[in-house]
């Protein structure tokens, strides 16, 4: 078969064939058209300022190593004047974490950035080994998302950074647009779609670039590219609904490459008909309002579907499993009784964001919490309540064995 | 591998990546001399090749992780020689000497 020319420079071996379009490209085009298009979704959604300085959620992953080298490159090529930052989270998983951690610290040189590290040890006395010694595979995902997200709120303030970027794609929000229509809720499937996300737990911005980029691309413009990043998934990862949702969506993209988009699109479509009062989003569809805990996490976590990506998973485990709590089993009442409140207050909430004065903070740890106590601090109460005895049976088992 | 060379094997190197390559005994490149025709006397081509491997040099035994359906897993992307297997007739392409296969995981991150 005869190389099959590029269609826009129309001399080099096409490489890649675009999912939304069938389009061939070259390395050198392809290359350039995704960058581009990252570039028209930053201004035409004004997600920078000049001179702001930006934290970007790094896993090591493909999709925050490709949004690290792409903002990297945008920055110099348009001038945005932005400060960019590495921010990454240590779960404490060993034998996953700490290699991923490990791709961070080379892309850090590679790009030439500044890394904050953030440990789960450090914020909250746990690691997610230890949370997983205690409370098992299932259910510890609930826990790593809300620890990430505050962990990552954390991180940003402690530079004094005001903006967290995270690199969920394209394929990323149709699965959780699914996963929300089968679920029937509404809100949710609102707010997932919105590419900026405003929290009233923090003064933190979240926002997603790489909205519009088909996670296909992103593997093709990491390859062409020879980033490096990190591919093993996380140990604790359960096999659940996402993966489900997920494995829909490849299939659809299989027979239908712009399913894909078209569901991110149908997404945004439903949000602006989700009344204001029950999404929290304007209807400009930009800028969302998010009750505590609830935003994308970043970092890594996953499914063993055979899948993980770069920072979606923890937050949408988390919500399975807060929504499977809600529906009955009950598992973690903590969580259940938030979620109640939550819905309730999103019913009755004023549209847009809630003004400072409404926040309160965490009476356990100061930090910002639309509750008395914020959801860190209650699972950290269960975690706590058990650990003692945990811990002198540890050491017993330990003595016995030294002994012997 | 143990099958003997012989003058009608195509010899070709495969790659694993994505996190494709722990389904490989963790090995990313695999030197391989691909018989030249399939099991039905056919030319060898990429849908032989992925049956091949499945069946010769996967040892992990969760064959639906990179085959479903007789065919690459979605969200599985195949290179020939860098450019997507779509450019070169998918499953069809026929495997000539020396030929680079890449598969990559997009299933995975991190």
């Amino acid at each position: 078969m005869a190389p099959t020319p590029c269609e826009l420079c129309k001399t080099t071996r096409a490489l890649v064939v675009r999912p939304k379009n069938h389009q061939k490209l070259c390395k050198t085009c392809f290359i350039n058209i995704f960058e581009t298009e990252i570039h028209n979704t930053i201004t035409a959604n004004s997600l920078f300022f000049s001179g702001e300085r930006v934290a970007i959620g790094a896993s090591g992953g493909k999709d925050s190593t490709v949004l690290a080298s792409v903002l990297k490159t945008l920055n110099k090529r348009y001038h945005y004047g932005l400060n960019l930052v590495l921010l990454s989270i240590d779960e404490g998983i060993k034998g996953y974490r700490d290699d991923s951690l490990e791709t961070v610290k080379r892309n850090a040189v590679q790009y030439d950035m500044p890394l904050e590290i953030v440990g789960y040890d450090e914020l909250y006395g746990w690691t997610m080994d230890q949370v997983v010694e205690q409370i098992g595979k299932k259910g510890n995902c609930t826990y790593c998302g809300v620890f990430r997200r505050q962990a990552l709120d954390r991180g940003a303030a402690r530079l004094g950074i005001k903006h967290v970027v995270t690199g969920h794609n394209a394929d990323d929000i149709a699965e959780t647009v699914m996963m929300n229509l089968l679920r029937g809720d509404l809100p949710r499937l609102a707010r997932a779609t919105s590419i900026v996300t405003a929290s009233a737990a923090s003064d933190i911005k979240r926002s997603k670039p790489l909205k519009y980029a088909y996670e296909k691309e992103i593997v093709y413009y990491a390859l062409h590219k020879g980033l490096d990043y990190f591919t093993t998934e996380c140990i604790y990862s359960p096999e659940a609904f996402r993966g489900s949702a997920r494995t829909l969506i490849k299939n659809l993209e299989k027979v239908r490459p712009s399913a894909i988009l078209d569901v991110v699109r149908s997404g945004e479509d439903m949000a602006r008909l989700v009344p204001e009062e029950v999404s929290g989003v304007g209807k400009s569809g930009k800028d969302i309002l998010v009750v505590e805990g609830e935003a994308e996490g970043a970092g890594g976590c996953g499914s063993a579907n055979g899948r993980t990506s770069g920072g979606e998973m923890a937050d949408m485990e988390k919500q399975l499993l807060e929504n499977e709590k809600s529906q009955g089993n009950e598992m973690e009442i903590t969580l259940k009784g938030q979620k109640h409140d939550r819905n309730c207050k999103n019913l009755n909430r004023m549209p847009r964001k809630l003004p400072k004065q409404q926040m309160g903070k965490c009476a356990r740890c100061g930090y910002l919490s639309s509750q008395d106590i914020c959801k860190a601090c209650m699972l950290l109460e269960g975690l706590n309540k058990n650990r003692p005895k945990t811990q002198i049976q540890v050491s017993v088992e330990r003595k016995t064995v030294i002994q012997r | 591998m143990s099958t003997e060379p012989s003058k009608a094997d195509v010899p070709i190197v495969v790659e694993f990546t994505g996190g494709l390559e722990l389904l490989f005994s963790n090995q990313r490149k695999h030197r391989l001399l691909l018989p030249s025709s399939g099991e039905k006397g056919q030319p060898a081509n990429t849908a032989f090749l992925v049956r091949y491997l499945c069946e010769n040099v996967m040892k992990d035994k969760r064959k639906e992780m990179f085959i479903i359906d007789g065919t690459v897993r979605p969200g599985i992307l195949v290179l020939i020689n860098d450019a997507d297997w779509e450019l070169e007739g998918g499953d069809q392409y026929e495997l000539k000497k020396n030929d680079n296969i890449l598969f990559v995981s997009t299933l995975h991150g991190g």
